[in-house]
């Protein structure tokens, strides 16, 4: 029997396994709309579209499922782009469906049209836009393997409003036909090989972790590797959680804001395996002066992702999964304790460093210091809650003082930096567990840029807390000017900002504050009795705090400053 | 280097441009597009001809190959080949000049595809080389128009591109 386009669109969002989505209606939604009302699915209705995809977004890193949001045609699929390049930056699977005016309209300037498959190019992994209801379900079904196999990333679906009330009969397939689309998995065995016998050989070794590990869950094998071999793991930004914080092989993260240890490792070592990271600019600092003494074997699924910034000896193109689990099969193969001493001595040198020069902090009694907060956050919550994270200076100091043990635990823009990222991807991750303690390490500037979604947040009763470090300043724009620009605060001062509590009780939610340092244990201990309703923290914390150690911009990693 | 990639493509909405803004939106300079169809229905060769050093070129084939709609990509130049380009040159031509123009054309193995009384269209394909100096010569005649398809280039041997 012949079925709307818009029953077409639920059934198969159903049979991917679909049980929530974010969307804001709009004209051209009206169909799909009045479809989703009968529907057996929860929809989330944000209060800005940025929101929503953030939540997919956020949603999507904490579960590892596929996040779907709706927007509708014109402005409200250019209100997505920023949502989309995220996920694109740092590999998040989405499906993104955009309302289009009719199909024979589009072309003509309609109202409320946006060629948005055109506009969203350069930051989807594909795009679809659908002309004929009789394609719906292949695309949906196509649009669902593409954003989560091989690197995961955003898929948008164009939807003109006519499809989505046109009939045809439901047919769901169960394979994809994608002549041009076959991500590498395997590991090639003898790239593998040549990886292990300089394992072998190496006196340094050093294991780059990144969010590849987390995305494809191989946190289990990287361990494994990692206590085989007595390896000392660094990890980049997002790769934190996918390696125990705890454990004694873990150096910390390296890169501009990382730790001494972890940057000296990379300085330092003989032999690299980068498992899942991309090498960015803002973790490898100067290329010229990048590992300069070490050979770099590279697991990724990307192919293009290796030697693009940094040149590769072993490139091995697969899951890191599937090739962590292929190292392992053929690690007894190899004579490991040749290098025993030099190794150990190794993994001494990475801990005394770590113990030399960890994160640290002037502690005060007087001034809440921000990375205070972050150590009580972590200590109350035991190191269990999942972070997400605003983008600047709080983000940095969650990065620095959360101890993370398990994957999927930190929620961070790490590529494209996207300001106003952290409180919506807390309300999807929350929605995404609901049984753990979610957190939005914030800092005003930040909360302030999606703000709207309290109301999001105490409407379907999501108990995410918002810890505002709050500086009343852009706190890293002012970090920059306070060293590079001789002190002079241009526009990074928030001179007005709202009274939080004050505006967390006109949205009908809780507002707790700290004003001085006896106050922090307190105010969290509260708000992690408080469920069911967002909780907003704000801190008043020192105005001027910096976040050290640094890597100046053109400076080498093991160039740092410390003050 | 110059670099003469050859993209087999599903000939689907928005490929052309998918292809193009990859290249502009990592600021590598496409010097001359060619797309034609092949035997297979639904599926076309790009021809794109762009200059990088060997990692810029590897980046560019790498980014091409994760595009969902590309099948192949292969660096041409890497290989024996055979590359063309293809001129349509309007150029003014009275009786006087006329015999002199038909000589230059027959030298390059040109053909006149048009004549009337002032101007003349010639149809000339060759290598990149060939063609500017073609051009060259018959410039001090009086060039109206020029139009050129971009380069096409195809590998000796019995291996294509098209090839699944």
């Amino acid at each position: 029997m012949p079925i709307t386009g818009a029953e077409i669109l639920v059934k198969s969002l159903q049979r991917e396994g679909v049980d929530l989505l974010f969307g804001y209606p709009g004209g051209v939604l009206l169909g799909i709309y009045d479809t989703l009302f009968d529907a057996d699915l929860l929809h989330i209705l944000p209060r800005h579209e940025q929101g929503g995809i953030h939540a997919a977004d956020g949603y999507a890193r904490a579960t590892g499922k596929v996040g779907v949001c709706f927007g509708t045609s014109g402005p409200g699929a250019t209100n997505l782009v920023t949502g989309i390049a995220n996920a694109h930056m740092d590999s998040v699977p989405l499906v993104v469906f955009t309302g289009q005016v009719p199909t024979n309209l589009i072309g003509g300037d309609a109202f409320q049209e946006a060629d948005i498959v055109g506009i969203t190019g350069p930051i989807v992994k594909h795009s679809y836009l659908v002309k004929d209801v009789r394609e719906l379900a292949d695309t949906i079904k196509e649009a669902f393997y593409i954003a989560r196999t091989g690197r995961p990333g955003p898929v948008v679906i164009d939807l003109p409003k006519d499809v989505a009330t046109d009939k045809t009969k439901f047919v769901w397939k169960d394979t994809v036909n994608l002549p041009g689309y076959n991500p590498n998995i395997k590991g090639h065995p003898g790239q593998i090989k040549k990886m292990l016998r300089l394992l072998e050989g190496a006196k340094k070794p050093v294991i780059l972790t990144g969010g590849g590990v987390t995305i494809s869950e191989a946190n289990k094998e990287l361990l494994r590797l990692s206590e085989r071999v007595e390896i000392p793991v660094v990890s980049s930004f997002l790769g934190l959680g996918s390696f125990p914080g705890d454990h004694p092989n873990f150096t910390g993260w390296y890169g501009m804001h990382g730790n001494y240890a972890s940057n000296m490792a990379m300085s330092d070592a003989d032999f690299i395996i980068a498992i899942g990271t991309r090498f960015s600019d803002r973790s490898t600092g100067r290329l010229s002066g990048f590992a300069q003494n070490a050979k770099i074997a590279h697991i990724d699924v990307d192919p293009a992702s290796i030697s693009k910034n940094v040149p590769i000896e072993i490139p091995i193109v697969g899951d890191c999964k599937v090739v962590l689990k292929q190292v392992l099969d053929d690690i007894e193969n190899y004579d490991w304790r040749k290098n025993e001493g030099p190794r150990k001595e190794w993994v001494e040198q990475t801990r005394k460093w770590n113990s030399e020069k960890p994160f640290s902090y002037d502690y005060s009694d007087k001034v809440i210091k921000p990375q205070f907060v972050v150590e009580k956050i972590s200590e109350l919550t035991g190191g269990n809650a999942i972070i997400c994270t605003e983008v600047g200076q709080n983000q940095m100091w969650a990065g620095q003082f959360y101890n993370f043990k398990q994957p999927r635990q930190f929620i961070s823009s790490g590529g494209l930096g996207t300001m106003g990222y952290g409180f919506p991807a807390a309300i999807g991750a929350k929605l995404g567990c609901p049984d753990k303690h979610v957190f939005d390490i914030a800092g005003d500037g930040s909360f302030m840029m999606n703000i709207q979604e309290i109301c999001t947040a105490v409407q379907y009763r999501v108990g995410v807390k918002v810890a505002i470090l709050n500086n009343r300043f852009l706190g890293m724009i002012r970090q920059w000017q306070d060293l590079f620009f001789n002190k002079r605060y241009s526009n990074s001062c928030l001179d007005c900002q709202p009274d939080f509590i004050k505006l967390a009780d006109s949205f009908g939610c809780p507002g707790l504050r700290a004003e001085s340092p006896a106050d922090v244990e307190g105010v969290i201990k509260e708000s992690l009795k408080i469920e069911n309703k967002p909780v907003l923290l704000d801190f008043r914390v020192d105005r001027e705090e910096n976040v050290f150690p640094m890597v100046p911009a053109g400076a080498a990693i093991n160039e740092m400053v410390f003050k | 280097m110059r670099h003469i990639i050859s993209i087999l493509v599903e000939n689907k909405f928005g490929v052309l441009s998918r292809i193009s803004g990859l290249f502009s939106g990592r600021g590598y300079n496409i010097e001359s597009l060619s797309v034609g169809e092949t035997m297979e229905s639904g599926l076309s060769v790009m021809t794109i001809v762009t200059r990088g050093d060997d990692r810029v070129v590897e980046q560019i084939i790498k980014q091409l190959r994760k595009l969902v709609n590309v099948l192949k990509v292969r660096d041409v130049v890497t290989m024996d080949h055979i590359e063309r380009e293809m001129l349509l040159v309007k150029i003014h031509a009275n009786g006087r000049t006329r015999p002199e123009i038909f000589n230059i054309v027959n030298t390059f193995r040109g053909k006149i595809i048009d004549l009337n009384g002032d101007s003349l269209v010639v149809e000339i394909t060759g290598s990149k080389d060939k063609n500017m100096a073609f051009l060259n010569v018959l410039e001090p005649y009086g060039v109206i128009e020029v139009v050129r398809t971009g380069s096409v280039a195809i590998a000796r041997g019995s291996k294509a591109t098209s090839d699944r």
